[in-house]
């Protein structure tokens, strides 16, 4: 089976900054998260998905296409929603859907209107005149309307209200009924991964972390506290992102593969979240311990 | 049919799922050949991810509780009693283990332990 995105070994370069022959693939039917710290890569690895930039190697398929040598048809099935605002201000959203609309074979009005009605979206109100939730859910029904079968979102929940956000989550659930579909969005707000990503892919300063299952990760990693007495070298080394502290420390544990269980007894083992994963394994500083 | 899913519970979500979706079956409430939900809305509606909903199914389908027959859908299985009674006896296990925690943790003695079960078992 062809991967719907399949990045292989990019590469980017920047004077201060470099992508470093970056992997992650997504299958068809699945929701992947992406995050990292600011600056970590996420918005490069999403304009060279969208051949907004040029990468300096490595390959990017989707839908199984090279996404340079088949740039408008890849992009046809492409819902792309961005944090900033890409449309023109001075325009309604009929106005604005009227340009849009034209890029796209696929284009199904009816769906639109009913988008509209479904995200209570004023068809004739200016774009510089709705609120921010509103902006994205209007990203979000073009990008429907045009039965977009990847939906590739930069940080679309940033700076909206919990109740936005869930509505959000809860038209990607819906979205994703369709198993032809998948979803790949970068994003701060870990909480909102919990509830609907299937992988979850790190990147920090240009590498990935990791790329793996959700589950897989809550399953393996925990937060482990302890005294400081038992911080002995080889135990640091199966610790992630090590923070002490005047009365003990804490740190990321992945049980699968770490060799605390004869200290079970002196220690307290915590459920993790994504939030705890992301903060542990991208830690800056002399305690960074990297699993991978 | 309810599913609950606790997230502060310590047991896997996907876990939770398998564990009631074979109490239903065990109970009669779901019967042989009865569609169960996809596993795509079945994500929906718990607000849970679709990998976690296909794992509790793959788990179900090969502790032989449920049957997949793709493009089509999963279907209760026709278990053997057997099977059935061994999945009861040891969810009466779970429980007795749980009894047994707490009663060590107050002290009771095995003997004690016994005799409040003899009386209740004859209630």
């Amino acid at each position: 089976m062809t991967s719907i995105l399949e990045i292989k070994d990019v590469s980017k370069q920047y004077n201060d900054f470099s992508l470093k022959k970056i992997n992650i693939t997504l299958e068809k039917g699945y929701v992947m998260g992406f995050i990292g710290p600011n600056g970590a890569g996420k918005s490069t690895t999403i304009k060279l998905i969208m051949n907004l930039i040029k990468k300096d190697s490595g390959k990017i398929n989707i839908f199984g296409f090279d996404n340079e040598k088949n740039e408008i048809k890849v992009k046809e099935r492409i819902g792309f929603v961005y944090d900033e605002n890409n449309f023109y201000e001075e325009l309604t959203i009929q106005e604005m859907k009227n340009i849009v609309k034209r890029f796209y074979k696929q284009w199904n009005e009816d769906l639109f209107l009913f988008y509209l009605k479904e995200f209570s979206l004023p068809i004739n109100k200016q774009i510089k005149d709705l609120s921010k939730g509103m902006k994205m859910k209007f990203s979000l029904a073009i990008a429907l309307s045009h039965h977009a079968e990847l939906l590739i979102m930069d940080e679309p929940t940033s700076g909206l209200d919990p109740l936005v956000r869930k509505e959000l989550i809860d038209i990607l659930r819906s979205i994703m009924e369709d198993e032809n579909k998948a979803v790949f969005f970068s994003t701060h707000i870990t909480s909102d991964l919990e509830k609907i990503a299937d992988y979850i892919t790190i990147i920090d300063n240009g590498e990935i972390i990791l790329s793996r299952p959700k589950d897989s990760l809550l399953e393996e990693y925990c937060i482990i506290k302890g005294s400081k007495d038992i911080l002995t070298p080889s135990i640091r080394t199966s610790l992630i992102g090590i923070e002490d502290n005047k009365y003990g420390f804490k740190a990321l544990y992945n049980k699968k593969t770490g060799n605390l269980k004869s200290l079970v007894n002196s220690l307290i083992f915590e459920k993790t979240t994504i939030e705890d994963i992301l903060l542990f394994t991208t830690k800056r500083g002399e305690n960074y311990v990297s699993s991978y | 049919m309810d599913i609950l899913i606790s997230n502060s519970s310590d047991k896997p979500i996907y876990l939770q799922i398998v564990n009631q979706i074979k109490r239903h079956i065990s109970s009669g409430n779901l019967i042989e050949g009865e569609p169960l939900p996809s596993i795509r809305n079945l994500a929906k509606e718990l607000e849970i991810s679709v990998i976690t909903t296909k794992r509790a199914y793959d788990e179900l389908e090969n502790d032989g509780f449920i049957n997949t027959i793709p493009g089509k859908g999963s279907y209760v299985a026709s278990i053997n009693t057997e099977l059935l009674q061994e999945n009861k006896k040891s969810i009466v296990e779970g429980k007795i283990c749980e009894a047994i925690l707490l009663a060590k943790s107050i002290g009771l003695s095995l003997k004690d332990l016994i005799k409040i079960m003899s009386i209740l078992y004859e209630e």
